[in-house]
């Protein structure tokens, strides 16, 4: 809990942002790519793009880059006006899912590029060739080419080599995306301690949730060429503000019912307490909740009677998911919807569960979500 | 809210760099290709006739000024001049005297003499008078008086022409030897390629070398071959049963032989990107042999039988090596494009004729182009490549298919050699270095050849730096749209522009002596800058396919680390694309050895070429040694290939190490 506190603090503080991005808009043709987005990141905040392919989340890190400049709008980058510059006039490092090594060049040729033609002497680069191979945890294999590597490796000098004039910004396009699943796992940790050690303010670019949750400080969830929401990895996924940013992070639950009070809507017969919103009383309301919010309760008074959010539903299909069960839930008061619960193994163990049976659930009040299904807010 | 401020985008150094080499290179494109066309396609309406109307004389025989006569009066009572003698070129003359038949420059007659078109002249003696007054001679002076024609711009070459039944069947014969020859070459190629793809058979490989033999030789070569296969005094003319070979059959069989490797080519890569599993699929529905070469093999080629078809009636039409030797009475466009110009000095009528054949080849360039388009949309990144099984009958079917044309190929280059080394066809048969004593002989002797050569080594050199460069540039830079789009077309031109219409493009346009280029006529530097345009096509289309196959975030990786874009194309690009480079390189050099079309305008004493000097020794009769100097083209391409072959080896090893594993 430590560090997710430090980094909510480092959010707020109030020192000016390192990068301000104002009513970005990137036209191609007719087409809208980029909506009016504005951001501001801190010095030394790693920042996630994270969206469905096409969301535009590519083109605002090119816009960023320099690569690809927007029709209109202003980016600044410490407190300098970046809007207009081509990308080797801007301070900025950028490593491509295709990692763009030079073929023919050796690891060592590759990760100096950038440091030639700034009268740095021979030994000094190579000193700091090396020192950037150690960096990245791959000492030594400076003669080879990138075709000898891994994916991994080749990646990682990519990264070296973005890193070798320490740039002020460090870009990533779903730098991860093509390597296998356990490199990726692995590599996620080593780029995050690598940008908290070397404190460069970071930007990926990723279409994976997992990625963006262990590895930002904030999140922007982008959607159609717009910002839906921006916040911690924990607050987009506790707080989503929308109803594409519950659907997009994590599974959820969503059932039509229909508002009652501030703090309560109808979902059949029942009325539950929920969080507060401000949708109309009686006006349709979309329930969401989490699967692993859905509690297993012993006892339900008497089924059907609504009594602290509980009620009981029948068990209509059980997936085996190796750490949990994850269970499938219909009841007449869901009407055609059904409710999706994750249950540990050892819980569906001691509560006997099986396909047929009756259940007893509860929707704790401050986990069951509710959004305006006109708005998806 | 205001609305955010609308964003330019400030043009980076390098691409401001990039956009000025760019208009270098697309200015040398409209100095060598646009311009001439253009000079070419107005000097085809130009039109030029003697309007007898406007020449009026006087005479006085000593009694007094007589009346005002035009010639035109003159010409209805004596008829000197009939209508089709009015018509001229820019450069007609006329002597006044031919309208006074009993003119005699002894008489003691005064002449008074005035023209009346104020945009033409006449010639007294050695003075051009352009004014519109009269004006008195004497006899003797009046024998001198020479008439110019009246200039205008109009279709009357195009009405000449059409109505002239020697010239416009031209046309009918240029399509009809085309079009068949397209036939014959197309299914020839596609039965060889599909020997070479779907078959186990043995000797794949020198199957494959002995296909691309033609393009190393000049395409008047098995012409020349054919002659002495099939000529007045030809080895097997009893094969033809008193057929002449001299004519369509010649141009035909020789066109067969020299466009087949281009044939081929597309045909083999479209055959090679054909999906394996569309066969396995076809076997699994137990469709027949016969029912799955008709509806996967045929449709999965379709597109690269149409391309092969285009490319192969462009090259007919517009060769003219070819039918130059063995075409005899009958005439094809390229060949009236020569007659009209070196012959009959008609250079309007010469245009005209370019024209004429501007439009099929331009037709079939587009048509191709459009099809090419549709063939990569069909290729996808997922497809299988078919792996042939051994089949005895169908491996021995084309074992001895492919013989057959190796044998067609390999005997005509054969027959050359034989002919090249015989002392005197049929009548001494002694074997003799004789006839490649070309200094002996008209044509430029081996002058020519070293000529050759150096126009060989000048067109790859600067072909390959131009074209190279001129693809990057139009690959690499960001925005200046309008300027790509330009510098595209001017690129893809080149190819529709037959190589006899540039080479006639290029005398309209540098052999003026109001253009600041024109000392450049008649040097090496015309045929270089010629022969670079002729060919540059093919060459960008493969340095731009090279440039594609690189990663598409190189620049903007180099950008963001500051470093200017020729140090990225000097360490990364050019050693990438080396193999393409180099391939680029001998495909000028090969063209520029073999080529005829453009240059045999453009040559003079100083810089005769081999490939010329082997038309005109077959012209002057010395038909033994053409086959010498074309056969010393043949030995000089397949050095420069095994050099080409054996230097990119070389480089693979030292530059191309990363790419083994």
């Amino acid at each position: 809990m430590m560090t997710v506190s430090n980094l909510s603090s480092a959010n707020t503080s109030n020192s000016p942002p390192y990068l301000r991005i104002s009513r970005l808009t990137k036209k191609f043709g007719e087409f809208v790519a980029l909506n009016d987005i504005s951001l501001d990141v801190s010095q030394g905040e790693f920042v996630c793009f994270l969206g469905p392919s096409g969301c535009g989340k590519t083109t605002f890190l090119r816009a960023i880059a320099g690569l690809d400049i927007q029709t209109s709008g202003t980016v600044h980058q410490a407190d300098r006006d970046i809007s207009a510059l081509p990308p080797s006039e801007r301070d900025f490092g950028i490593v491509f899912q295709s990692y763009a090594l030079f073929p023919n060049l050796t690891v060592e040729a590759n990760v100096a590029f950038g440091l030639e033609n700034q009268k740095k002497s021979r030994i000094e680069i190579k000193k700091r060739v090396n020192e950037l191979l150690e960096l990245v945890g791959l000492p030594e294999q400076e003669k080879k080419y990138p075709s000898q590597l891994s994916g991994g490796q080749q990646q990682r000098i990519a990264l070296a080599r973005a890193l070798a004039t320490s740039p002020g910004l460090l870009l990533l396009d779903e730098p991860l995306s093509a390597l296998d699943a356990k490199v990726r796992t692995y590599l996620r940790r080593e780029v995050k301690a690598l940008q908290r050690k070397l404190g460069v303010t970071t930007i990926m670019v990723t279409h994976d949730q997992e990625e963006a949750l262990t590895m930002a400080d904030r999140i922007v969830v982008m959607n159609a060429g717009t910002i839906d929401q921006v916040g911690t990895p924990m607050g987009i996924y506790r707080e989503p503000e929308s109803l594409f940013v519950a659907d997009f992070i994590g599974t959820m639950n969503h059932v039509d019912g229909q508002a009652v009070s501030a703090e309560s809507v109808r979902l059949g017969s029942l009325t539950l307490a929920c969080r507060r919103h401000d949708i109309p009383p009686g006006k349709p309301a979309v329930l969401a909740i989490r699967p692993e919010d859905i509690l297993p309760v012993d006892d339900v008074a008497d089924a059907g009677t609504p009594t602290d959010n509980r009620f009981k539903a029948t068990v209509r299909e059980m997936e085996f998911l190796g750490s949990f069960w994850r269970i499938h839930l219909v009841d007449k008061q869901l009407g055609d919807s059904h409710l999706i619960a994750d249950l540990s193994v050892n819980a569906a163990l001691r509560m006997d569960t099986a396909v047929g049976q009756k259940m007893a659930i509860k929707l704790p009040p401050d986990r069951l979500y509710v959004f305006n299904p006109s708005t998806g807010r | 809210m205001p609305p955010a401020p609308i964003i330019r985008p400030k043009t980076s150094k390098d691409d401001k760099l990039m956009a000025g080499f760019m208009i270098v290179i697309a200015l040398y494109l409209v100095v060598a290709l646009a311009f001439p066309l253009y000079a070419m396609l107005s000097k085809s309406f130009k039109t030029a006739s003697f309007d007898l109307k406007k020449y009026e004389f006087q005479v006085n025989k000593g009694d007094g000024w007589g009346p005002v006569v035009s010639a035109f009066e003159i010409n209805q009572t004596l008829h000197v001049l009939k209508p089709e003698d009015l018509v001229t070129s820019a450069d007609g003359r006329l002597y006044a005297t031919i309208f006074f038949p009993d003119f005699s420059f002894r008489s003691k007659t005064k002449y008074r003499f005035r023209q009346l078109d104020p945009n033409s002249s006449f010639i007294d003696g050695t003075r051009q008078i352009t004014d519109n007054d009269w004006h008195t001679y004497t006899a003797k002076e009046f024998r001198r008086i020479i008439l110019r024609p009246s200039q205008s711009i109009g279709l009357g070459n195009y009405i000449t022409y059409f109505s002239t039944p020697a010239l416009f069947r031209s046309i009918k014969n240029s399509l009809f030897i085309s079009i068949l020859t397209t036939l014959i070459t197309v299914s020839l190629a596609f039965g060889f390629a599909y020997a070479l793809n779907r078959s186990t058979m043995r000797f794949k490989g020198i199957f494959r070398i002995i296909a691309m033999i033609p393009i190393l030789i000049p395409s008047l070569l098995p012409g020349i071959a054919l002659v002495y296969l099939f000529g007045n005094q030809g080895m097997l003319k009893g094969l033809l049963f008193g057929a002449d070979i001299y004519g369509p059959i010649g141009i035909v069989v020789g066109a067969v032989f020299f466009t087949f490797p281009h044939a081929l080519i597309i045909i083999t890569t479209a055959l090679a990107i054909s999906d394996a599993r569309l066969y396995e699929a076809a076997i699994s529905l137990r469709a027949s042999a016969w029912r799955t070469f008709w509806t996967v093999t045929i449709p999965g080629a379709r597109y690269g039988l149409i391309s092969a078809s285009f490319v192969v009636f462009n090259l007919v039409i517009t060769d003219f090596g070819l039918p130059k030797v063995i075409g005899g009475q009958y005439n094809m466009l390229a060949v009236d494009i020569y007659k009209q110009v070196i012959g009959q000095q008609n250079f309007e009528m010469g245009a005209v004729v370019s024209v004429v054949l501007l439009v099929p080849a331009m037709m079939a360039f587009s048509l191709d182009r459009y099809v090419q388009k549709k063939q990569i949309a069909q290729l996808s990144s997922r497809s299988v490549p078919y792996e042939p099984k051994p089949n005895r009958r169908f491996d021995a079917i084309c074992l001895s298919y492919c013989s057959l044309m190796g044998v067609f190929i390999v005997g005509l280059l054969l027959v050359c050699q034989y002919a090249a080394l015989i002392k005197l066809w049929p009548y001494n048969l002694h074997l003799s270095l004789a006839n490649y004593n070309f200094d002996v002989m008209d044509g430029g002797g081996w002058r020519a050849y070293i000529n050759s050569i150096r126009l060989g080594l000048l067109t790859a050199l600067v072909g390959t730096v131009v074209v190279f460069s001129g693809a990057y540039m139009v690959e690499k830079i960001n925005g200046f749209r309008v300027l790509r789009t330009g510098f595209q077309f001017l690129a893809m031109l080149p190819m529709a522009i037959p190589g006899m219409v540039l080479g006639l493009s290029y005398i309209f346009f540098f052999n003026n002596p109001a253009n600041p280029l024109s000392p450049i006529y008649g040097t090496m530097v015309i045929l270089v800058v010629c022969t670079v345009t002729h060919f540059y096509t093919v060459s960008h289309l493969t340095a731009i396919t090279a440039l594609k196959q690189m990663d598409r975030e190189f620049e903007a990786v180099a950008s963001s680390l500051k470093q200017p874009f020729y140090k990225l194309l000097a360490k990364v690009t050019v050693p990438v694309c080396m193999p393409a480079i180099l391939d680029i390189s001998i495909y000028l050099f090969v063209n520029a050895m073999t080529t005829v079309s453009a240059v045999i305008f453009l040559y003079s004493p100083d810089t005769a070429l081999a490939s010329v000097a082997v038309m005109n020794m077959d012209d002057a009769g010395d038909i033994a040694p053409a086959a010498a100097m074309g056969m010393m083209i043949f030995y000089t391409n397949v050095a420069a290939r095994l050099i080409h072959l054996f230097v990119t080896r070389g480089l693979t090893k030292r530059t191309q190490a990363w790419r083994k594993r």
